[in-house]
């Protein structure tokens, strides 16, 4: 059965945190409910699930590229048409190494924020329930829950201190 | 420390979105003002490459003067943006907060700004879309198929700044993140789509969180190498040029990238001064801040006074006829002489003087004389370096001649500075200039410690 979204806002994050053990020990799972605030909290305050993710792979695969793409471009652009000039070689490693190096910093960055978006979840318009009143300093606790549990959700969340609950079927309320 | 009060999000983006979500009453009126100045300098500019260089002071010898001088100059204030964010992010710097958007902004204007310079001193800016690094196929005669010749620091420099520019930009982008959802749920019709898009459904959850802080760190630590070469091979421009002299330095690279941070650094600071003063930001642009970039900047002042000495002494001591007669240009003839000592003084000895003071330090009138003090002296910098150093004894030069630049030349540097201004402000009307969770967080953080009979105020900071 497709679970259904159900938010609690809470003032502060000791009631949030709380929120999150109540949730754990009716035997919700870790994957299944989320903690959303205006503003990065210590790791661990909620006592949410560990993230894991592959961030530091994108830079490395962008500098390879780059690397690649650097000594290409610097190499068969000058093959292309080999002029001597000032008795230099041509394939003249000094230069090369400031084009490629460039280039290769260049396409790590670029790498690094698509991994960021990547990993991030992002774009995501169509996830989840959210309410405006997080961005003012409520913390939200999302929790996705199966439809029959909808409501001993809701009354879990008041019990830990919720100020309000939104439910995507338009339910809400303390 | 932390010395001020403390605060709540929703005055937090009340305080820090008014610039967005409410106009002040001057804003357009300054903003046409400098916009039509913008657009006199592109009609001089207009006017310059319709009828060729002559409309200039430039000539033979000196054919870089104000144009080089300026590029130069941006370039350096670009410096204070990305590198101010990134090494006081990687030093987890509590004082970086409010001062981190507005420098990471001044970066990417400044940088635009400094790419017009060279693009109109070829006086045909047409020829120069093989610079474009990020387009890097396209050749430089489409005809007959001929590339960019790598061997020059002249595209060493357009591959340098690109690159620091599509970084700083995206650097920028990624931050703005969560601040665009903030914007997104305070905004309605079309500004609200508009941010909703750049949200990009930006939740706030956990996950996001951590990558939006490994994110800080990890472009912070990427874009720092970045920043060091575009400098140093602004400044191999120079350093690598055979004829003249007096620029072949091996210094050069740490001496620019010390005072680009120096002039930049500066920037950010009297930027932040003007907008506490514009916006009534004084809950977030403090005086310990204000305090905390003078007296990095006194590092930074002596660490690149040092390497202007050794320039200047490795130039004597080497004894070549050629360098010592650019260094007699510069210290004996008037007025060069004249404006070396007031470089001098108004790049180090005067707002050094000042920032040793605490209370001058807390003095934003002070500060602000300071600050502009020294971008005064690094604009100097550049033209004193440039300028005499072709003006005199070079190899293969037949012709000895000085510089006057001329109305068309001071109209178009001077359309940079309203340009850059301009920019900010209506940049300020479309993102908020002080990140707001970076300061929300620090309200997170903030707490009080007893230790003995005082309780003082302390920040929380995680590994």
């Amino acid at each position: 059965m497709a679970k259904k979204p159900i938010l609690g806002l809470f003032e502060t994050a000791d009631n949030a945190a709380d929120a999150g053990d109540a949730l754990k020990s009716a035997g919700v799972a870790p994957t299944d409910f989320d903690f959303l605030t205006d503003a990065p909290y210590p790791e661990g305050a909620f006592g949410e699930r560990e993230e894991n993710h592959r961030l530091y792979i994108f830079p490395f695969v962008g500098a390879l590229i780059g690397l690649t793409v650097g000594i290409m471009l610097t190499s068969m652009t000058q093959m292309a048409y080999p002029l001597v000039q000032g008795g230099k070689p041509i394939l003249s490693m000094p230069p090369m190494a400031v084009v490629t190096y460039e280039s290769t910093m260049l396409t790590a960055i670029v790498f690094t924020i698509i991994g960021i978006i990547f990993e991030s979840r992002l774009p995501a318009f169509k996830e989840g329930l959210y309410d405006t009143r997080i961005t003012e300093g409520y913390i939200g606790v999302l929790v996705n829950v199966d439809e029959e549990q909808l409501t001993s959700t809701q009354t879990l969340l008041t019990q830990a201190g919720a100020i309000d609950v939104v439910r995507k079927d338009g339910g809400s309320g303390a | 420390m932390q010395e001020g009060k403390p605060l709540q999000s929703k005055q937090i983006n009340r305080e820090l979105l008014l610039t967005i979500l409410n106009s002040p009453k001057w804003f357009f009126t300054t903003v046409s003002v400098l916009g039509i100045i913008v657009m006199v300098a592109m009609g001089a500019a207009g006017y310059m490459i319709n009828q060729g260089f002559g409309v200039t002071g430039l000539n033979r010898p000196v054919m870089w003067g104000f144009f080089i001088t300026n590029f130069v100059f941006w370039i350096g204030i670009s410096h204070a943006g990305v590198m101010l964010s990134a090494i006081l992010r990687l030093s987890k710097a509590e004082w970086r907060r409010p001062a981190t958007r507005a420098a990471e902004i001044l970066t990417v204007f400044s940088l635009m700004t400094a790419m017009t310079m060279p693009l109109i001193h070829t006086g045909r800016p047409w020829r120069t879309v093989y610079w474009i690094y990020t387009l890097p196929f396209v050749p430089y005669d489409y005809a007959r198929g001929i590339w960019p010749n790598v061997r020059t620091p002249l595209v060493w420099d357009p591959s340098a700044v690109y690159t620091y520019l599509t970084s700083s930009i995206l650097f920028v982008v990624v931050a703005l993140i969560p601040d665009f959802a903030v914007l997104r749920d305070r905004t309605t019709g079309m500004s609200h789509r508009i941010y909703g898009l750049l949200a990009m459904g930006w939740q706030g959850n956990a996950r996001q969180w951590k990558l939006q802080i490994i994110a800080g760190v990890l472009l912070s630590a990427l874009i720092l190498p970045v920043f060091v070469s575009v400098h140093s091979i602004v400044s191999w421009d120079f350093g690598m040029a055979v004829s003249v002299k007096s620029w072949h330095s091996t210094v050069f690279a740490p001496y620019f990238v010390v005072g680009a941070v120096h002039s930049g650094v500066s920037a950010v600071a009297f930027v932040l001064i003007l907008l506490r003063y514009v916006y009534g930001w004084q809950n977030y642009i403090r005086h310990e801040h204000i305090d905390a970039l003078a007296r990095l900047l006194v590092v930074v002042a002596t660490g690149w006074f040092y390497f202007l000495v050794m320039e200047i002494l490795f130039g004597f001591y080497g004894r070549e006829a050629d360098e010592i007669a650019v260094r007699d240009y510069q210290f004996m003839v008037s007025p060069w002489n004249i404006w070396m000592m007031i470089f001098v003084g108004v790049t180090y000895f005067l707002p050094v003087a000042i920032w040793l003071s605490r209370s001058a330090r807390r003095n934003l009138w002070i500060m602000s004389l300071a600050c502009i003090s020294v971008n005064i002296g690094m604009w100097l910098e550049r033209f004193l370096i440039i300028v005499p150093g072709l003006a005199r004894k070079q190899l293969l030069t037949f012709d000895w001649y000085t510089y006057t630049p001329s109305a068309v030349e001071w109209i178009i540097v001077g359309g940079t500075f309203a340009m850059v201004t301009m920019l900010m402000l209506v940049i300020a009307r479309v993102v908020p200039l002080i990140p707001l969770y970076d300061i929300k967080e620090g309200e997170i953080l903030r707490t009080e410690i007893k230790i003995g009979r005082v309780t003082v105020p302390a920040v929380f900071r995680e590994d």
